[in-house]
């Protein structure tokens, strides 16, 4: 009697736990739908803000997050790429570099990304944008303030992790009698990796590069210091230009607005937006694992 | 797969008394020994390899017949830890010799091996890879040798009104048989084989059987079996490995019919192993 008494207590709770989480979801998409929906509307998603951000809509936002995380992936997907076929391929197993470089990238999973923020900007605004500057003998900085560049190149170092650890597991994925087959018929390794290990990882790469997208679609911290703006009326068209951006904007709204009250209408078509963005990367990420899955069983 | 399986015995012509005419010799094995870390695999074998002949090698799991395989055409380079010594003489050429380039002796030393392991791609690029990697460029002369295997395979009239459907959709023995059609296409001289057909039905190893005898014809071929009927079956000549060590090596008929050491008789008749 006793145990049964136990079991439906931890039945209770586990049960409750689980509720719990789903209402937590449940509550946000609930209160970001209902507050979010009306607002949305064709001008909201393809006009500019007013200048006091409690009217217009959100276009340069969009833009800005579309063009950030595209530059993004342009950067982190081939360094991450070429890291983990480097770590899976031509790395000994007992090799002491690939050792060094798995521990760096777990560290490097695990730095905060605000601390990414300041990296992005000691180094590359003001250390690499400056540097060029002086080396232009610009002299007023060109390359050396924040930048769409600078964001991307920070965003790109903070998702080659996930770009990285996916890559690999993609890479084991592929059976090892794939690449014997390849190398007996007279391949070279850089020919096995190419026309046999990396086709047949694509699907697993891939899942990896739309996980560091919306990641990285999401992520404000690293953006504030080196190329998000407050408030942009026009589209950025130069890599030097600042741009702005869904998370900051929604950031900028709850707290920078002149007026926050009257700001909240946009602030919740926003969030809506933007929540649609990260949910949609991330089911194409699941469908692509699946169908990547099935093909690898066929 | 319609007609009727043939008995296994009449799978496998008879041999002539021509078949066991001394033949040049291919490959020539000093000393060799193959190292995994400080486990020794292969121990001080030295084998001579008859041209266009099918060797076999047999012994139980473990008797270093498979590693000695592979270091035929150096694929335990790949092995973390392998390390084979000694000296392997593919044609006068020492194939372990500095100035020798990996891909030239694989790509004269084909391989076909225990699961068949076919791209996940359509069968014509399947056969073709080989050539592609060689860049080989004239779409005719690619399907030309395509062909040329699938035949040489003996899979063409099977396969030839559906070379664009993936490779993956064939039978194990199918697949098997477009493993040694992708051997074929690069032109091998010797085909090594890791128990091809240990993963078949009787009737699609009775196709393969058959196959290595047609092969024989122009290939050099050496075959790891654990099959001693097998072996019996395709081979004219006969190693028997143990514990890393060639027992005992000669024709096939003598080895099975009056082996000269007492371990060999003991695994032939099935003693162990």
């Amino acid at each position: 009697m006793r145990y049964a008494g136990r079991d439906w207590l931890l039945f209770g709770a586990t049960g409750l736990a689980t509720l719990l989480v789903l209402s937590m979801l449940g509550i946000i998409i609930g209160v970001v739908l209902w507050q979010g929906a009306p607002v949305i509307s064709a001008e909201f998603l393809t006009s500019a803000p007013t200048s006091d951000m409690t009217g217009g809509g959100i276009l340069p936002a969009i833009y800005g997050t579309v063009l950030l995380t595209l530059l993004m992936t342009l950067a982190v997907v081939p360094v991450g790429v070429a890291t983990a076929v480097y770590l899976t391929e031509y790395a000994s197993p007992r090799s002491r570099l690939a050792g060094i470089v798995r521990a760096a990238v777990q560290n490097l999973a695990g730095v905060p990304s605000i601390v990414f923020g300041l990296f992005g900007l000691g180094f590359f605004v003001l250390f690499i944008g400056r540097g060029l500057d002086t080396a232009l003998g610009a002299s007023e900085p060109v390359w050396g303030k924040p930048a769409v560049l600078w964001s991307a190149l920070t965003l790109a170092i903070l998702t080659l992790p996930v770009v990285i650890v996916t890559t690999e597991e993609a890479l084991r994925a592929v059976p090892n009698d794939l690449r014997e087959a390849a190398l007996a018929l007279g391949a070279t390794r850089f020919q096995t990796v190419l026309t046999v290990v990396l086709p047949n990882a694509r699907g697993g790469i891939l899942t990896g590069v739309v996980l560091a997208v919306s990641r990285g679609a999401g992520e404000v911290a690293p953006i504030i210091f080196t190329g998000a703006a407050n408030f942009l009326p026009y589209l950025p068209t130069d890599l030097r230009d600042m741009f702005m951006h869904l998370g900051y904007h929604v950031y900028a709204l709850a707290t920078q607005s002149p007026n926050v009250d009257a700001a909240r209408p946009m602030l919740f078509g926003t969030v809506l937006v933007l929540l649609t963005v990260s949910f949609s990367l991330n089911l194409i990420a699941v469908v692509i694992r699946s169908r990547s899955r099935a093909a690898l069983r066929a | 797969m319609s007609t009727a399986p043939p008995a296994i015995s009449r799978a496998v012509p008879p041999r002539s008394e021509q078949d066991r005419a001394p033949s040049p010799t291919k490959l020539v094995c000093e000393n060799v020994f193959v190292r995994y870390g400080t486990k020794i695999a292969v121990n001080d074998v030295s084998l001579n390899i008859e041209e266009c002949r099918v060797t076999a090698l047999i012994g139980p799991s473990g008797c270093g017949k498979s590693s000695f395989l592979r270091s035929l055409n150096r694929m335990n380079d790949i092995i973390e830890d392998a390390k084979v010594t000694g000296r392997i003489i593919l044609d006068g050429e020492d194939i372990y010799a500095r100035n020798i380039d990996v891909v030239e002796v694989r790509r004269r030393v084909g391989m076909v091996f225990q699961r068949s392991n076919p791209f996940p791609k359509s069968i014509f690029e399947n056969v073709a890879y080989g050539l592609r990697i060689a860049d080989m460029k004239g779409k005719a002369e690619i399907a030309a040798r395509v062909e040329e295997s699938l035949r040489g395979a003996a899979l063409w009239d099977e396969v030839k009104d559906r070379l664009d459907e993936s490779a993956l959709a064939l039978s194990g023995g199918q697949q098997q048989r477009v493993c040694i059609a992708r051997a074929l296409a690069i032109r091998p001289e010797v085909i090594l084989m890791d128990e091809p057909a240990s993963a078949l039905d009787p009737i699609a190893t009775a196709r393969i059987e058959q196959l290595i005898r047609e092969l024989r014809e122009k290939y050099t071929i050496v075959i790891v079996t654990h099959s001693m009927q097998q072996a019996a079956r395709v081979s004219d000549t006969t190693a028997f490995f143990y514990m890393g060590e060639l027992i005992e090596h000669g024709d096939t008929e003598q080895i099975f019919t009056s082996p000269k050491k007492r371990q060999t008789e003991d695994y032939i008749t099935g003693r162990f192993g």
